[in-house]
């Protein structure tokens, strides 16, 4: 099995903690100018998400993570898990709720998406940072109030709900931005 | 760290903080000049190095005139040794500002590579020697190092104040129970032997961040694991004659009332030597010329190492130790 140590600690590093895979996003050396070296590395456990401290004296060796990116295609979810195909090799992966959790509401048919895999099985999927969805769902609003000013709740073809501006109908597509579920514009 | 390859030629350092760091080395030669210290130069290239188990010497080969076969040399990782050579053959007190080489060290206030300051005063304690220090940093940083009085804490002091734990008489649990107080959680690979690695722990992580908040803080008084080449007082627990000082959290030198006992020097070194041979650093030659030095006699002397980099990150309000060197080792 692979190792790294302590001098190859960098962000983005994927590593194996607590037999979980992880990344490290941030590493400090510290050592007293007499004393004993470590690294105090912020890391996130891939699987959960959180991220904890650790520190390692300088020296220690930490397992290696197969951990790799990919980006793949969402085709269907067949209600219990989300299915993926590698756009190239036409493989598919699927993905069930635990893996995909919040980020379901996102995901529409055809779109690409980066699958995190551990040993080839998938521990993460995001969607793409913006993506363009159907309003199935909304308050017709006043009529003649194009301000945008208040602004109300949109439900989308994915089943997402998101505040639109009150000029925006039932019908229309818009952007949105995933990672802070936020309106960006009419599509 | 910039890894990106066409902007690397440039400074890491703005010319506004080179210009600074220019000042400050002409500031500190006059503060020695004053005092009648005497600036002197020691080779980088030596034959032997310090043993000290958690410095780590870069090594080169000579090739040359008498030396065919080529000679392992050693970059220094501090002058210390050779200036110790100087004060027994009779040179009274001196510094020197040069370049010393740590390999296995590198990070946010660590470059391989540094600038070091380091003076001897023949007749003075460590005590004497923490008021020349604070003269000095005052006299550098001005109301940076001033802003409430000079701290003075024992190595005891300090733990109990800042990690409630008493570090001459705590034991393994006691430093790992004390680690998890502060959610610190500690390496996997510490082992009851070591529990000066136990300390070094609670200090960077605890203690450490505390120390020097708007004024100096010394710390003295180290337990005597952590002697180095520093002179041990007898007692309950025994008790180093060392000290380091603190700003901003951050340490900024090294000194110690020194040893002069040369059969007690040589000991150190020996053991010292000893103990790399289990590291996979492997051991490093003991310097004979030092302990002859120290045979023929050091003065009754104290001597102090201060990071000059690391002066310029406090004067320069400098984030790390990359904004205030022209070209670290990922630009060099």
């Amino acid at each position: 099995m692979a190792t790294y140590s302590t001098n190859e600690f960098k962000s983005g590093l994927k590593v194996m903690l607590d037999n979980d895979p992880a990344v490290i996003v941030e590493n400090e050396f510290v050592k007293p100018g007499k004393g004993q070296a470590f690294n105090r590395v912020k890391i996130r456990n891939l699987k959960t998400g959180r991220t904890i401290e650790r520190t390692f004296k300088s020296g220690d060796t930490i397992e290696a993570a197969d951990v790799m990116d990919v980006e793949m295609q969402y085709l269907y979810s067949d209600g219990e898990f989300w299915h993926f195909m590698n756009p190239e090799s036409y493989e598919q992966l699927a993905a069930d709720k635990a893996v995909v959790g919040d980020n379901a509401k996102w995901l529409k048919e055809q779109d690409v998406c980066q699958l995190t895999l551990f040993n080839g099985v998938p521990i993460a999927v995001e969607p793409p940072n913006t993506v363009t969805l159907k309003i199935v769902e909304t308050d017709p609003g006043l009529k003649g109030d194009t301000s945008g000013g208040g602004g109300k709740p949109a439900t989308l073809e994915t089943g997402a709900v998101v505040r639109v501006p009150l000029f925006v109908q039932i019908g229309e597509t818009i952007k949105v931005n995933t990672r802070t579920g936020e309106y960006l514009s009419r599509a | 760290m910039n890894t990106g390859a066409s902007g690397d030629w440039q400074p890491a350092a703005t010319l506004e903080v080179l210009k600074l760091r220019a000042r400050l080395l002409e500031r500190t030669r006059a503060f020695f000049q004053a005092r009648d210290v005497l600036e002197v130069e020691t080779p980088i290239l030596s034959a032997a190095t310090s043993p000290e188990p958690h410095i780590e010497s870069f090594h080169t080969i000579y090739v040359g005139p008498g030396f065919g076969r080529g000679k392992k040399l050693y970059l220094q990782p501090s002058p210390e040794f050779a200036m110790k050579r100087l004060l027994a053959a009779g040179s009274g007190p001196i510094y020197q500002i040069g370049k010393v080489f740590r390999n296995n060290e590198a990070g946010r206030l660590h470059n391989p590579e540094f600038t070091m300051l380091e003076w001897y005063r023949p007749g003075f304690d460590h005590h004497a020697l923490m008021g020349e220090v604070e003269e000095l940093v005052t006299t550098l940083l001005g109301d940076r190092a001033r802003r409430t009085k000079t701290e003075k804490l024992s190595y005891a002091e300090a733990f109990e104040q800042h990690a409630g734990i008493d570090p001459h008489a705590a034991r393994e649990e006691d430093f790992a129970a004390c680690a998890k107080k502060f959610l610190v959680r500690a390496p996997d690979t510490m082992t009851p032997h070591h529990l000066d690695d136990w300390r070094d722990l609670i200090l960077t992580h605890v203690v450490e961040p505390q120390l020097g908040k708007d004024r100096l803080t010394f710390i003295y008084d180290y337990p005597a694991t952590q002697a180095s080449f520093a002179r041990i007082r007898p007692g309950s627990p025994p008790l180093a004659s060392r000290f380091e000082l603190y700003l901003s959290g951050m340490e900024l030198a090294n000194g110690f009332h020194e040893l002069t006992d040369s059969d007690e020097q040589e000991l150190r070194l020996r053991h010292q030597s000893l103990e790399r041979k289990h590291h996979e650093t492997g051991s490093v030659p003991i310097d004979e010329r030092l302990l002859a030095a120290l045979a023929a006699g050091l003065p009754d002397c104290s001597g102090v190492a201060l990071g000059f980099d690391r002066l310029v990150i406090q004067a320069a309000d400098a984030h790390s130790i990359d904004g205030v060197i022209a070209f670290p080792i990922d630009r060099a």
